[in-house]
Formats: structure tokens, sequence, C-alpha cells
């Protein structure tokens, strides 16, 4: 069987908007999306020591095969990275079609997704890609199985827990509670190098450029404006202090 | 406009229902119920404002599942000829988003805490990057599609009339009615309640392991409040389910929260933003919740909490 892993490439440390081009500035370091290593880690537990496949997917600049080359690191077989200048500033629209193309391509038994991207925190990409593949999907995934031709899913939602089946193929976004991800091992970051990456433009997936980037979004940032302003919000580094910093905090708030 | 009304049991969703009534502060809206029982929320809805209810009872649509209400809505919105679409953020709201989006190219803009007509224009009002930013953003076409933070309208009601109802009954794409709901478990509360305490001392993952939880105890005891927790260490079997606190969990305003080790993701902020004082301890000094504590320390929890609840303990003697 073939899982996919869906893996985006997020910036490092604080973000910040491009105040001209009102997108994320995606110039500095970059990581794999912590969410993501969950579902990379699903996908690894459910091939365990069978012949299944796991590729590893994104869209992205070309510095997102940092993350892809992560997932091979921690044990995928393959990775597909979509990126071409005019896919940037893709919105969910544009985002789920371009996604959509190069997962068809694959026609894998599982797409997985991570539960949010830690830089646009949506959590709402793979009902989107879903719809555009046809196929079932569960979100919010804390347990996950793997029985015959479906996949058993028990999940979180306000009203307590559920336990859903679905045939496969089919798309299962899973939570950050679902497992521990492994940190690659030496083994594996030497070995990444080796595997397949494959690198494909908007031609190579056969989808049109006024169908990527902001022509094939609908959606725009008009304008970007400061948050509503906080009264005195504090920040202190423990200098072996904090303990005592807190409780004198905590005292002229007459809360202790 | 037309607004996603998510009922649950014989119950509207408070979230759905303050999306509705800002809606009608706008213009005409509508609204459409989807599942057993909605013939019967009908009227209700006309309280908060919808002029029109569009309803389906379909098998399809008894299981609380996304797939099949996105066929409804795609129905609902082609018949009423809708150029906008609502909805309050849910498990179950935002993969119907998302859905919808995808199956009529329409634009979504998520996680909005507002939305106003600006010369006519639809414009949502979006917090980005942990809230450090506020956008401003707007739609190309449309249906325009907007799903709202929860907890970003009060459910008031506007005096609104009996609503007009249509009853609807699409065709079901075949991949949206795959899933099956095999298994529910609505789980007891269990324990002092949280939503009442004063003070809440919540754990996250930072804590390090299930045992590290008697840390938030111990501090929660000494400042007389509760314990509460984040939902990676609840499903993960650290603490139970009746502790969560955000989106899925419960929301509290105690009037004071301390935050142990959580990173503060804008699904826990939802369930605290409005504790009187917030203090969190985090390692990372770039961990998000610190863009809304008031007390705001960088460091190690197992460090500092241990001192931190000796002191309390001896100034409350
Ligand atoms: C639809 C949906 C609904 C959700 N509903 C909820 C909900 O109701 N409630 C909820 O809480 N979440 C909810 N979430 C999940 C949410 O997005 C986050 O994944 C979750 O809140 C993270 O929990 P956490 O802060 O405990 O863990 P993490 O995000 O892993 O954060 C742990 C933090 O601890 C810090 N840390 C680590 N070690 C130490 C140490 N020794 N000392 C100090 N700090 C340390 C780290 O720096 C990190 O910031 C939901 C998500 C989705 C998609
Ligand atoms: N550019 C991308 N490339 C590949 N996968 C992505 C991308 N963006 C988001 N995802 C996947 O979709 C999930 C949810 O993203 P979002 O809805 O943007 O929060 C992430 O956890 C990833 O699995």
């Amino acid at each position: 069987m073939k899982i996919a892993v869906c893996v985006k490439h997020v910036p490092e440390g604080p973000s910040r908007l491009d105040p001209s081009s009102k997108r994320l500035d995606r110039s500095g370091e970059g990581a794999l999306n912590h969410f993501d290593a969950n579902a990379v880690e699903e996908a690894l537990r459910l091939k365990g020591d069978s012949d299944s496949e796991v590729v590893a997917v994104s869209l992205g600049p070309q510095k997102a095969l940092d993350s892809l080359r992560k997932a091979l690191a921690m044990g995928a077989d393959r990775a597909v990275l979509v990126s071409d200048e005019a896919a940037a500033g893709s919105d969910l629209v544009a985002t789920s079609r371009l996604l959509a193309a190069a997962l068809e391509k694959e026609s894998a038994d599982l797409v997985l997704f991570g539960q949010q991207a830690s830089d646009a925190d949506g959590a709402v990409l793979w009902a989107a890609v879903a719809e555009r593949l046809g196929r079932p999907v569960v979100s919010q995934a804390m347990e996950l199985a793997l029985d015959g031709g479906s996949v058993r899913v028990k999940r979180q939602t306000e009203f307590g827990y559920d336990t859903l089946e679905a045939p496969l193929p089919a798309v299962v976004a899973v939570s950050d509670a679902i497992n521990e991800p492994r940190y690659p091992s030496l083994k594996g970051i030497m070995g990444a190098k080796k595997k397949p990456q494959d690198v494909l433009s908007l031609a190579e997936l056969g989808v049109d450029s006024g169908e990527a980037g902001e022509a094939g979004s609908r959606t725009t940032v008009l304008a970007l404006g400061d948050p509503p302003a906080r009264a005195d919000a504090r920040k202190i580094e423990d200098d072996g202090n904090a303990a005592e910093a807190i409780v004198d905090f905590l005292a002229e708030k007459r809360l202790v | 406009m037309l607004v996603f009304l998510e009922s649950h049991g014989k119950e509207l969703q408070k979230g759905s229902l303050g999306v509705l009534a800002k809606a009608a502060s706008l213009g005409d809206a509508d609204a459409v119920i989807a599942g057993e029982g909605a013939n019967a929320l009908a009227a209700e809805a006309g309280k908060f404002g919808a002029k029109k209810v569009w309803i389906c009872e379909d098998g399809e649509v008894a299981q609380p599942l996304p797939q099949p209400r996105v066929d409804v809505l795609a129905h609902v919105v082609e018949e009423g000829a809708y150029d906008t679409v609502l909805f309050a953020n849910s498990v179950l709201a935002a993969d119907i988003a998302a859905g919808l989006a995808a199956r009529l190219d329409a634009g979504l803009n998520w996680d909005l805490v507002d939305v106003e007509l600006k010369d006519g224009e639809l414009v949502g009002k979006r917090p980005a990057l942990q809230d450090s930013v506020y956008a401003d953003v707007g739609w190309d076409g449309t249906p325009r599609l907007a799903l709202f933070r929860a907890g970003s309208f009060d459910a008031t009601a506007t005096g609104g009339g009996e609503p007009e109802t249509t009853n609807v009954s699409p065709s079901y794409a075949e991949h949206s009615t795959a899933v099956k709901l095999v298994g529910q478990d609505a789980e007891e509360s269990s324990g002092p309640s949280i939503e009442d305490a004063d003070v809440i001392v919540a754990g996250g993952r930072g804590l390090g392991s299930p045992d590290n939880f008697t840390l938030a105890e111990e501090l929660a005891k000494a400042l007389g409040g509760a314990v509460g927790a984040t939902r990676a260490v609840v499903d993960a079997g650290w603490y139970p389910y009746s502790a969560q606190i955000g989106q899925t969990g419960k929301t509290v305003s105690p009037k004071l929260y301390v935050a142990l080790g959580i990173s503060g993701a804008i699904q826990h902020k939802v369930g605290m933003q409005s504790s009187g004082t917030i203090v969190a301890i985090n390692k990372d000094a770039n961990a998000p919740i610190f863009e809304f504590s008031d007390l705001g320390v960088v460091g190690d929890v197992h460090e500092i909490v241990p001192k931190l609840t000796e002191l309390v303990r001896a100034r409350r003697g």
C-alpha cells in the first residue's frame, strides 16, 4: 500500500508579514511544520516493516526540500515537491488545487495531513483537498488503525469522542496527540540524501499558472494593522528568581 | 447571506447563532440546518434573525459528519443564489467550510474575529501570526466563505419572527457518504468543575509527563484553585477530558490563569483568553502564549514551579 503525507515547510522562530506583499516573509530559515512530524510518524508506524511506500508531498519554495529531507530522514521513502514561482501566495483554494493535482498522480491509498500549519493555523486544508480528490475525509485523528480496506479513527470533538470508519482510499488529518515523532537517526539523515526527491513545476504538474498563486486564489489581504492594545504585559527571563517575581506580581495584583 | 447553523442533539450551537445575529445586523440573513430534528429548530433560528431557514433531515446528515453537509450547502447556495456563507468554527464546521470552498472554487477566509461592510464590500478581520497582527481580508468573486473563531459574537436574540422554511434534499456525492460513525462516547465530567474556579493552574505538554501534573496540582492547591489541561495532554491520557480548556473543551474566565508548559495555540486561547490575569511559564521565548499573557516567564517549569508553590504557601500561611 502507498501512504502519502502532506508536509509544510514553515518559517522558524518569530515570523513576520512582509508589509509590501502582505505575505508571510519566507526569506529566513525554515523547518518542517512540527504538527506534520506527527503525520510522518503515523505513516511510518502504519508502514511498520511492510513493503508499503511512504511518500512525503509538499508545496513550497525550493527550500522546502529541507523539510522533505527531514521526512526522508525520519524514514519516508520518497519526496515530491511542487515548486514554482507562479505558485507563491496561493490561498486555500489554490493550494488545495495544486496539492490535489500532485496527490492525484500518486494515487495513494491513504493521504495523511498534520493538525495545522504552525504559520497559518488553518486546520482546514485536508477537507478541501479531499473534496477535490473525491475522497472521504476524517480530521483530528488521535488514534488511527487500518482494518482491511478501511481506516478506523478515534477523534475528539466539542461533544466528546467519536469513532469513525472510512473506506480506503481516504484522507486523514492527525492530531498532535496521536504519537511522539521520532528523531531522525544519523543513518537516516545520511540515507535521506540518496532517496528520490522529485521537484515538479506547474507545467509538469499539468496545472495552468492562472490556477495557482494569487491568480488562482479567491481571497486577498487588504491591509495590516496592530492588534488591540493590551494593558502592560510583562515578560521576564528566569534568572533564578522567577518564582519570587511571579509572587510579587500576584501580590501587586492582589491575587495571592 | 447564508449562515450554517450547527445543531447537536436538539440544540443549535451558540457560536453559530452568534454568527447569525451578526449577519442579520449587516443585512438579510438566512440559515441552513441539517440534521435530525432540524425542522423543530427553525423557529429558534428566527429569533436570532433568520428570515428563511433551509432544512435538511435526510438520513445522510443524521451523523455529525462534514461531507454530506457540503452537498446540502452547495445545493442551497445555488438554489438561493447566495453570495456569502458564514460559519462558526467547530470541528464539524471547519471541514464543511473547506470542503465547500473546494467544491465551489470559492474563497474561504478563516479564523476571522469580525466582519463589516466597507463601502458595500465585505471585509473580514483576521488576527495573524499568533494574533500579533490584525489583517483586513477580502474575497475575489463569490460566493465568499467565512469561518469565524469560536466566541467571536454573542448569541443575542434579535427579536426576529417566525422564519419561512424550505425543506431540501440534495443528491449526495459518493465520497460524501462514505464515512460512518461507529462509536460515540460523550465523556461525563467528573471531579470539581473548573468553570467556576477563581484560579486555574493549567498544564500542557511542557510538564513532560503525566506524573509531573502534580506540579500543577500542588500549585493549584496552594493558590486555592483548580487544575486545567490542554487537548494535547488530555488526548495523550495525562489528564481527564473534564479538565480540558479550549475550543473542544471548556471555556473559562477565572481571575487568575497560570499556564505551565503550554504553547498557547489559538484553539487553547479561545477557551481562556477572557481570564482576568494570565501568567505563563514556558521555556520557549517565542511561544505564542506570551502574546496574551500579563506576565510571561521564559523558564523551565520544573525549576520554577516547586519554588513558586513554596512561596505561595508561605505567603498564604
Ligand atoms: C479543531 C481543533 C480543536 C482543538 N481544541 C483544543 C482545545 O480545546 N484545547 C487545547 O488546549 N487545544 C486544542 N487544540 C490543539 C491545539 O492546537 C494545540 O495543539 C494544543 O493546545 C497544544 O497543547 P500544549 O500547549 O500542551 O502542547 P505543545 O504545543 O506541545 O506545547 C508545549 C509547550 O511547552 C513548552 N515547554 C516544554 N518543556 C518545557 C519546560 N520544561 N518548561 C516550560 N515550558 C516547556 C514548549 O516550549 C511548548 O511551548 C485543538 C486543535 C484543533 C485543530
Ligand atoms: N504547502 C503545503 N504543502 C504540503 N502540505 C501542506 C501545505 N500547507 C499545509 N499542508 C498540510 O495541511 C495541514 C493543515 O494545514 P492548514 O490547513 O494550512 O493549517 C498541515 O498540517 C499539512 O499537513
